[in-house]
């Protein structure tokens, strides 16, 4: 084609090569086939040397293949294609094996026995975690009525009243610092303050409580602050217009606005400190029976129960690990649970959009 | 219940920023009045003085008074909760609450100052003021439906009929057309000439024909430089500041020669 344009730039045709469709899949199969031959050769076949050198040699030959097809700027993008999908799986991949050992070790001991015994007279087969279970729910239950309301104060404060002033600078510092807190320190905190009120070695739930509200406060105002400064400016004002006095514009247009977020937030800093066991084990320590009371004598949680089944198994060992790992399983579904609860109250208080 | 407007030697600031210097004009009763202007020289944040929202911003402060039929809103006994029940605001952008439905919208005043309301009252209340904002066909069959899945154009008329359903003495708008399409700006212009025959009606506008077309008396508002505070340059009637300016600037900005 003769081009007669006064342009000087060099013609280009709009069309180039495309690699068929299913080219990048093939080529790994390949790629991967290839390397466990060669490594076999060696003697050097693994699993995981073929993935990682398979891995590579696919991506060579697929820049290769497709800058000479398809030209060099959409060889560069396929490679970056290629290796944010690759750190996403290496990123998938502890999180799928840990669900998957949890499930396939755990599943043995989810059974009636398991969630209505304790560990009461229980030295060989048998027992169960229901204390346990009681326990945690019942210690983060506490965690969660003394730290959501001041978390969610504290956020109203900082975003709503303090403005620009130095108890809101204050405030947030502390808040940053408690976040970084290791949450042994927390529950040793706890520990303190309650030997000192109520005489040395005092163990209770009501004590590992206060030592999850610790950890827990922080990031209730973090996410609670996040939420309220992403309502809208305008909605207080349309507020303020009607003559709605500031408390109730809060209480009546600003959290129902930040709900879905404020719930989110909540349900995730309880996932947070529900699996936390260095704290629990100095505050609410362990007992083998059930114990409902929260202010009186230790009492189970999940997290130290598993501890406690997995470091000091007896003879035999295998019916301790089959609790540890039923009780791991347990704490991940209440997790999961408590995420649904979020998600399902998220996705009810939403804004609407109604198209 | 249309009310006088007065504001006396009015100052405006923003912590040690002077916004806006010396107004004085007299704001009549049952009538449209328009604030132009270029943009920063202070005819929002004159506005916002009326009801007292500007002091929502930190450090916000006015020196001077405003006087609605004869009363100074600026008195250390006045609530502004209260000054905002009767002079009402319609803002730039719609913002309808975006948890409630129509219905709730429109009763928001109502409900959110904890006022009690018969079912029946709020349905007369809900269709009265809708049918004031020329949008009650329009939504009669959805009121339980979210307010933001209405058109830009009717986000905005539920944000008047919202407005007038707590029956302000005076309705402020702050550019209320400007972001939206010539019909619904159309819609909007229509309803504030209907509006003034019961409110008192103050509206800032950046579009010279829409004050020409809607307003009584016309308000011109200039800086020197920026910086400066802004002033009233001119307030006079409508057709004469539109025609027969009598300062060169307003000349010039009306004309288009102008900055």
């Amino acid at each position: 084609m003769s081009v007669t344009t006064s342009s000087s730039l060099p013609s280009e045709a709009l069309t180039a090569g495309q690699l068929p469709k299913h080219t990048a899949i093939a080529m790994l199969v390949v790629a991967v086939a290839i390397t466990a031959g060669v490594l076999a050769l060696f003697g050097a076949a693994g699993p995981a040397s073929v993935i990682v050198v398979g891995a590579l040699l696919f991506l060579v030959a697929m820049f290769a293949l497709s800058g000479a097809v398809e030209g060099i700027r959409k060889a560069k993008d396929r490679m970056a294609r290629y290796v944010v999908t690759g750190f996403f799986i290496i990123a998938l991949f502890p999180l799928v094996s840990l669900i998957w050992q949890t499930i396939a070790k755990g599943l043995e001991r989810m059974d009636a026995q398991f969630f209505s015994y304790s560990m009461r007279n229980v030295i060989g087969e048998g027992g169960g975690a229901v204390h346990a279970i009681w326990g945690t729910l019942i210690v983060t239950g506490i965690a969660g009525l003394i730290s959501v309301p001041i978390g969610l104060f504290t956020a109203i404060y900082l975003v709503e009243y303090s403005g620009r002033g130095r108890l809101a600078a204050a405030i947030r510092f502390f808040v940053d610092v408690m976040t970084g807190i290791p949450s042994i320190v927390a529950g040793l905190f706890a520990y303190t303050l309650f030997s000192f009120v109520f005489g040395p070695g005092t163990n209770s739930g009501f004590a590992g409580a206060i030592a999850l509200s610790v950890l827990m406060i922080p990031t209730v105002v973090r996410s609670v602050e996040e939420m309220l400064r992403l309502v809208p400016n305008e909605l207080r004002e349309a507020s303020y217009a009607l003559g709605v006095p500031k408390w109730r514009t809060i209480a009546k247009v600003v959290l129902p606005t930040a709900l879905a977020g404020i719930v989110t937030g909540v349900v995730l800093s309880v996932a947070r400190v529900i699996g936390e066991t260095a704290p629990l084990l100095v505050t609410a320590g362990i007992t083998s029976s059930l114990n409902v009371n929260p202010f009186a004598d230790p009492m189970a949680t999940l997290p130290v129960f598993v501890y406690y089944q997995y470091i000091t198994p007896g003879v035999p060992q295998d019916p301790f690990y089959a609790r540890a790992w039923a009780g791991a399983l347990t704490l991940i579904l209440i997790v999961m649970g408590l995420n649904a609860i979020g998600r399902l109250i998220a996705w009810k208080f939403a804004p609407k959009t109604g198209r | 219940m249309s009310k006088r407007i007065e504001l006396k030697d009015l100052n405006i600031f923003y912590g040690k920023f002077h916004a806006v210097k010396s107004v004085n004009m007299t704001i009549e009763p049952r009538a449209v009045t328009a604030f132009i202007g270029s943009s920063g020289c202070g005819k929002s944040t004159v506005l916002r003085s009326i009801n007292r929202m500007h002091e929502v911003i930190d450090g916000a402060y006015v020196e001077g008074q405003v006087l609605l039929d004869g009363v100074d809103l600026y008195d250390k006994a006045v609530d502004p909760v209260r000054v905002r029940r009767h002079i009402g605001m319609v803002f730039q952008r719609p913002n309808p609450f975006p948890t409630m439905s129509i219905r709730e919208n429109i009763l928001a005043g109502v409900r959110l100052n904890n006022t009690k309301i018969s079912r029946s009252e709020a349905d007369e209340l809900v269709e009265q003021s809708l049918r004031g904002a020329n949008l009650w066909n329009e939504v009669k069959d959805r009121l339980d439906r979210p307010g933001s899945g209405l058109s830009g154009g009717q986000q905005q008329r539920l944000c008047i009929a919202r407005a007038i359903a707590v029956s302000p003495d005076v309705l402020l708008m702050d550019e209320p057309c400007s972001a939206l399409d010539p019909i619904s700006t159309l819609a909007i212009e229509d309803l504030i000439k209907e509006l003034k025959e019961t409110y008192t009606v103050v509206i800032v506008t950046h579009n010279m024909q829409q004050a020409a077309r809607v307003s009584d008396s016309t308000a011109f508002f200039n800086l020197k430089a920026h910086g400066q505070p802004g002033e009233l340059i001119e307030y006079g009637p409508t057709e004469k500041i539109f025609h027969n300016p009598d300062q060169k600037a307003t000349e010039d900005y009306i004309t288009g020669r102008f900055g």
